[in-house]
């Protein structure tokens, strides 16, 4: 049975409809990230959550009982915002047993529990500053300590990270994952950031426009995204309009050139599908177990540290492909032709894995090419 | 560097420091200006108070003042007025100001402007207002016994310290991501009581005491609304000591100056005491 269920959930501001229809069960001890872009609702399913913004529809329980109208601090959820929100006039040590204080909780046991988050979170002895005195990663620290001292139920992130710089958001979501998985805490995790949930979480959940595009795990939705929403948002592909010629062998013609995408498709002869390969499926050169070769021309470079980013035309497609960084192999200059080697089996069929669902053209999966 | 070079760069740079020059000097004339303008009637000021006794300086003026007990009687009465003023003040605009900027963000600008009307409406307008409002033969009699006129009273300073009270807390909100601590708060447990005294107030504390001192300073020298309402305060025992003395009401002018300047220490030091403010300054 799930440790928490959002039922049917819609929220609508004025005209608009911010969340439509979400539906999410977590199981007790679960990491959800819900991933979108900005305006797609997923702090709205958040905050609904904590009780922050009242449904228009639907409900949320946790472990059982309906909390849907139950006031914020009657649902004894822990939360960290974006901003951190530690109180300025208190101390690090009483921003960490706030939520103690209220519940009733002794001193002698409040103290001990607040240094024992204190330990946790790797500031034993910072407990006497206050919040201006420390960097934004010890006050977001603080904040996750304070959150978890009163033991909540569930555990919301609202972008913890997102105001932190690039090398404390990558530590500081190991922390995170590791703290969490030491309490066993169910967390919810809302960011934009695809490599913060994907390396963080034990599903995501895709949101798009108020719904949930997708649910999965990380492994899933990066290799086999649902939509193209999914397929263009977690990660970068290219995109290819497939003719489908034999659908129980699944082969399709990609400009004229054939290919077997090793599956059996559902969409009709003469239909076309959508295709997308990720960047890292490709290959510079000929390779073993590359059966297809593409001729391009290299027209953008990105040099990203350990991996060198390239765009190549291929017919009318800027196919990108991934390579490995060497010191003793630079990238090809701009202008230069170049193979392509990739493999059928990589292609991702999108609106469906392995149903080969036919995909209107429309102007979003052109903008994805 | 040769000759010619050097040349070059002091006729490129002397210009602009004789500028500086210029313009330092401009601006100490200025600052010497103003201190003249503002310090030279203070200054004559304490030394008219000062001349009581024929042919020598002394505190006559200031025995006589803080001797006479009308003096101790009025201004006792203003102190305590201005203190149940503060606590009314308080009561009503921080609770408000919160909420305005929680849930009603949109309603600021009105908020504002109603809060600015009692520096535009004359306070003599405001009083005679109350008094039909509030007289014996209305429908809330507040003006039929001494301590019902008192609270009256105070409603009245209350509005008149509106525009500067709710400023001040206004500010001090400002500083502050008061939706999120809110939110933060109530999370963790805690309902608007601990929201509002222990995380709101501490934090505008500075600020909510310039606004307590500023209500002071009004109460102490408010006259129409004392006079009108024909109460012992502090104002009107100054304009009478003024029509009938010479040197005591420069000796009560300096005393309000010193009480007002000690008030605007007393906030400098209070912000010193809190460890959290800090980092503001």
């Amino acid at each position: 049975m799930p440790y928490l269920t959002i039922n049917h959930l819609e929220k609508s501001f004025g005209p608009t409809r911010v969340v439509k229809d979400f539906n999410l069960s977590v199981d007790k001890g679960e990491f959800i990230s819900l991933l979108g872009p900005s305006g797609c609702g997923k702090t709205t399913v958040l905050r609904i959550v904590a009780g922050f913004e009242e449904p228009s529809a639907g409900s949320v329980q946790i472990d059982g009982r309906d909390v849907t109208n139950q006031r914020p601090n009657q649902r004894n959820i822990g939360m960290v915002f974006q901003a951190y929100a530690l109180f300025p006039n208190l101390t690090v040590a009483q921003n960490v047993g706030f939520g103690l204080k209220i519940a009733g909780i002794g001193r002698a046991e409040a103290a001990t529990r607040t240094a024992e988050m204190l330990r946790l979170i790797g500031l034993p002895d910072l407990g006497g500053r206050y919040p201006f005195q420390l960097s934004g990663g010890q006050q977001q620290r603080v904040a996750l300590a304070r959150a978890l001292a009163p033991k909540p139920r569930v555990l919301l992130l609202d972008e913890p990270l997102s105001a932190l710089d690039a090398k404390i958001r990558v530590s500081l979501r190991q922390e995170i994952r590791q703290i969490q998985q030491q309490l066993g805490i169910t967390t919810i995790f809302v960011t934009h950031d695809q490599e913060e949930a994907l390396s963080m979480s034990d599903r995501v959940v895709v949101m798009n426009g108020g719904i949930a595009e997708q649910i999965g795990t990380p492994f899933d939705i990066y290799n086999k995204p649902a939509t193209p929403f999914v397929a263009g948002f977690v990660g970068s592909h290219t995109g290819f309009d497939a003719q489908v010629i034999d659908p129980a062998a699944g082969i399709v013609a990609i400009d004229g050139a054939q290919l077997s995408l090793g599956q059996q498709l559902t969409a009709l002869k003469g239909a076309t599908i959508r295709l997308a390969l990720r960047p890292e499926a490709a290959r510079l050169g000929r390779a073993d177990g590359r059966e297809t070769l593409l001729k391009g021309r290299v027209v953008q470079v990105q040099f990203m540290g350990s991996i060198i980013r390239l765009s190549a035309m291929v017919g009318d497609t800027a196919l990108t492909l991934d390579t490995f960084n060497r010191p003793d192999t630079p990238p090809p200059p701009l202008g230069t032709e170049v193979e392509i080697s990739v493999a059928a089996r990589d292609f991702i069929i999108l609106g469906g894995a392995g149903d080969g669902i036919a995909t209107e053209q429309t102007p979003e999966t052109q903008r994805l090419a | 560097m040769t000759d010619q070079a050097a040349l070059n760069t002091s006729t490129v740079t002397n210009p602009p420091k004789a500028r500086r020059s210029v313009g330092s000097l401009f601006s100490w004339a200025m600052f010497t200006f103003a201190v003249l303008y503002f310090a030279l009637p203070l200054i004559g000021m304490f030394e008219f108070s000062l001349r009581k006794r024929r042919g020598t300086y002394s505190f006559d003026a200031y025995t006589t003042v803080l001797q006479d007990p009308q003096f101790q009687a009025t201004f006792t009465y203003s102190v305590v007025m201005s203190l149940v003023t503060i606590a009314l003040g308080l009561a009503l605009v921080l609770p408000a100001a919160i909420w305005v900027r929680i849930r009603l963000p949109k309603m600021r600008p009105v908020i504002e402007f109603i809060t600015l009307l009692p520096l535009v409406i004359p306070v003599i307008v405001i009083a005679f207002g109350y008094l039909r409002m509030f007289n014996t033969s209305s429908f809330l009699p507040m003006t039929g016994s001494a301590s019902a006129t008192n609270v009256l009273l105070a409603f009245g300073y209350a509005t008149l310290a509106l525009p500067y009270m709710y400023r001040a807390i206004d500010n001090g909100l400002r500083t502050l991501d008061v939706q999120t601590l809110t939110e933060a708060a109530q999370i963790l447990g805690a309902g608007w009581f601990t929201i509002i005294f222990k995380i709101m107030l501490p934090n505008v504390f500075t600020a909510l005491l310039s606004g307590a001192f500023l209500t002071f300073s009004i109460v102490l020298g408010e006259y129409v609304f004392a006079a009108l309402l024909d109460r012992p305060a502090f104002g009107p025992y100054m304009i009478w000591t003024g029509g009938n003395r010479a040197y005591e009401p420069a000796a009560l002018a300096v005393i309000a100056f010193t009480i007002t300047w000690g008030c605007m220490g007393l906030i400098q030091l209070a912000g010193r005491l809190f460890p959290h403010t800090r980092a503001k300054r």
